[in-house]
């Protein structure tokens, strides 16, 4: 069930932010006029320092906040789990097997788990816990919660896939893992990402695009595209064009920070 | 990726380091019970000597001997009024249990309800039960009803304050996911907050429970026999006036026998609870 995607540039488009603003308690700047078309397929990294307002992005975009002023619109409408998001921490209930987790955008749905078996199964096996669906969360490792937290989100098979900072606690060993993980499980769906990370190498390694952002206002100030194809494997973070991205990314970066100085 | 915590069965003891750890265990397991038994029988000990000694008469202090045959000789007396406090204790802990859950969730649901009825519950709190008793007394005609009101009023605190913490204090990004989800507000209740509270709210039992008790008793006390029939306090109290002080230690003990087991009864309800996924149950290697 691999998917194909059209190559960037020629893929119709997902999402539309228009003129995205967001005023804290009357002063504080949180985004000033964020303009930004995600595309059906792309895997876009938000990248930048903290206070620039990449995760309030998020926020938005997932409705948890509404805009200052400006519009978000989804290019035919947004359905019932069209969206999934994936927190920095693993944000399961404790008191909950990890199937039950899973379960759950059904269940709030009103769906009962035997009408959505399938799915969860087959979402805890793209992950590769199907072996754990009756453990509880505290009996898994941190790498472990975070495989059922995107199971959660992807379970109800989402057009766009929101991930904010998703990796960022977790061990260098284990996030490798989970990127190698979360590239192939994309090639494999076939969903949208938009990514929140504070790490240059992480995004360069994930994303087709990633979205450099400032603070203090929270703003873009470079879009780039990392135009190498998919799939991208362990080789790939060591060559040179995966180097030569990663220096265009944190000089970006410098000049967000420098700015923000 | 490995499975964290789970305890291998039988494992064998290969070194003597392990070995010493396995016996000091041993030692803990068993001094756990004995420590404490090798107390009360030195305390006894000493007590009945000095009583016999002594010659204490059995009206001033009686022997732990005494106090021990009473408890069998009145028994005919002694079960039906632990019975009855018991049957108090327990009434007026179901329902603080009810009136506290059900308090707690109005309080989270609407901020006007608790703004408007939080500092009452606090005044009904502080107030010594023993002054508020004579007064229920007046003006419930059932002696039953006041002194389960009385004992109820003791109990309820603890639940509702410790299940409002708790309905509160759900993980937040959960509570984003449920409006991601578009979760409307009894989803919210049963499938996040009601979950989240459940280890509050039994902390919360453990200590309603050892209050109901105490209570009944000062229901017993102030209200006296007219509202539970003959209860274990009543009965206490009878004795005192009787200078039958190998009852009144007799009735004593088994009030306190009765709130070692309720809390005992407590805390096998909240580990049945929470074993399987909570924190405070987990079992860590040293």
């Amino acid at each position: 069930m691999t998917t194909t995607r059209a190559p960037l540039g020629q893929r119709p488009a997902l999402l539309d932010m228009a003129h995205i603003e967001k005023t804290f308690k009357g002063d504080v700047i949180a985004l000033r006029d964020l303009n930004l078309t995600v595309n059906q397929g792309d895997f876009v990294s938000l990248l930048g320092p903290s206070g620039c307002g990449k995760s309030t992005a998020l926020r938005l975009i997932s409705g948890l906040m509404q805009p200052t002023s400006g519009q978000i619109n989804w290019h035919g409408g947004q359905g019932d789990g069209d969206l999934g998001i994936v927190f920095q921490e693993p944000t399961l209930m404790p008191w909950a097997k990890v199937k039950d987790n899973v379960w759950l955008p059904f269940r709030l749905r009103g769906q009962t788990y035997a009408s959505v078996k399938d799915d969860v199964l087959e979402a805890l096996k793209l992950v590769g816990l199907e072996d754990f669906q009756n453990a509880y969360p505290r009996e898994l490792s941190g790498g472990m919660k975070m495989r059922v937290s995107i199971a959660r989100a992807l379970v109800t098979r989402p057009r766009l896939l929101l991930m904010d900072e998703p990796f960022a606690a977790l061990d260098e060993i284990t996030r490798h893992k989970l990127n190698n993980d979360l590239l192939a499980l994309r090639d494999k769906i076939g969903c949208t990402i938009i990514f929140v990370t504070h790490s240059v190498y992480e995004s360069v390694f994930l994303s087709d695009r990633i979205i450099v952002m400032a603070a203090r206002p929270g703003r873009v100030i470079r879009e780039m595209e990392v135009d190498a194809p998919y799939p991208r494997t362990e080789a790939f973070r060591t060559s040179a064009e995966y180097g030569g991205f990663a220096s265009q990314a944190s000089a970006a970066l410098h000049t967000a920070m420098g700015e923000a100085a | 990726m490995t499975v964290m915590d789970q305890q291998t069965p039988a494992a064998a003891i290969v070194d003597a380091e392990e070995e010493r750890r396995a016996r000091q265990k041993r030692v803990m397991a068993i001094a756990k019970w004995t420590l404490p038994s090798l107390v009360m029988v030195i305390v006894l000990g000493a007590w009945q000597a000095y009583v016999t000694i002594a010659e204490v008469p059995h009206y001033i202090l009686p022997s732990p001997l005494l106090i021990f045959t009473t408890i069998f000789a009145d028994w005919e007396l002694l079960w039906p009024a632990m019975m009855a406090t018991g049957r108090l204790t327990f009434l007026a802990l179901i329902m603080a249990v009810v009136g506290g859950l059900a308090i707690a969730v109005a309080f989270t649901q609407s901020k006007w309800v608790e703004m408007a009825m939080f500092p009452y519950a606090v005044i009904l709190q502080v107030t010594p039960v023993v002054a508020i008793a004579p007064l229920l007394q007046i003006y419930i005609d059932s002696a039953f009803l006041a002194a389960l009101l009385c004992a109820w009023i003791v109990a309820f605190f603890p639940i509702l304050s410790n299940t409002t913490i708790g309905l509160k204090s759900a993980d937040h990004n959960l509570e984003d996911l449920f409006t991601i989800y578009g979760a409307n507000r009894w989803q919210r209740l049963r499938f996040l907050q009601a979950p989240s509270a459940l280890p509050f709210f039994l902390g919360g039992l453990k200590i309603a429970g050892g209050l109901a008790l105490i209570g009944a008793v000062v229901a017993e006390f102030v209200i006296g026999r007219a509202g539970t029939g003959l209860g274990l306090a009543s009965t206490l109290l009878e004795a005192s006036y009787r200078f039958n002080f190998g009852r009144l230690y007799a009735a004593l003990i088994l009030i306190s026998v009765m709130g070692v087991a309720i809390f005992g009864l407590m805390s096998l309800i909240s580990y049945l609870c929470l074993f399987r996924w909570h924190e405070s149950t987990l079992k860590r290697e040293q």
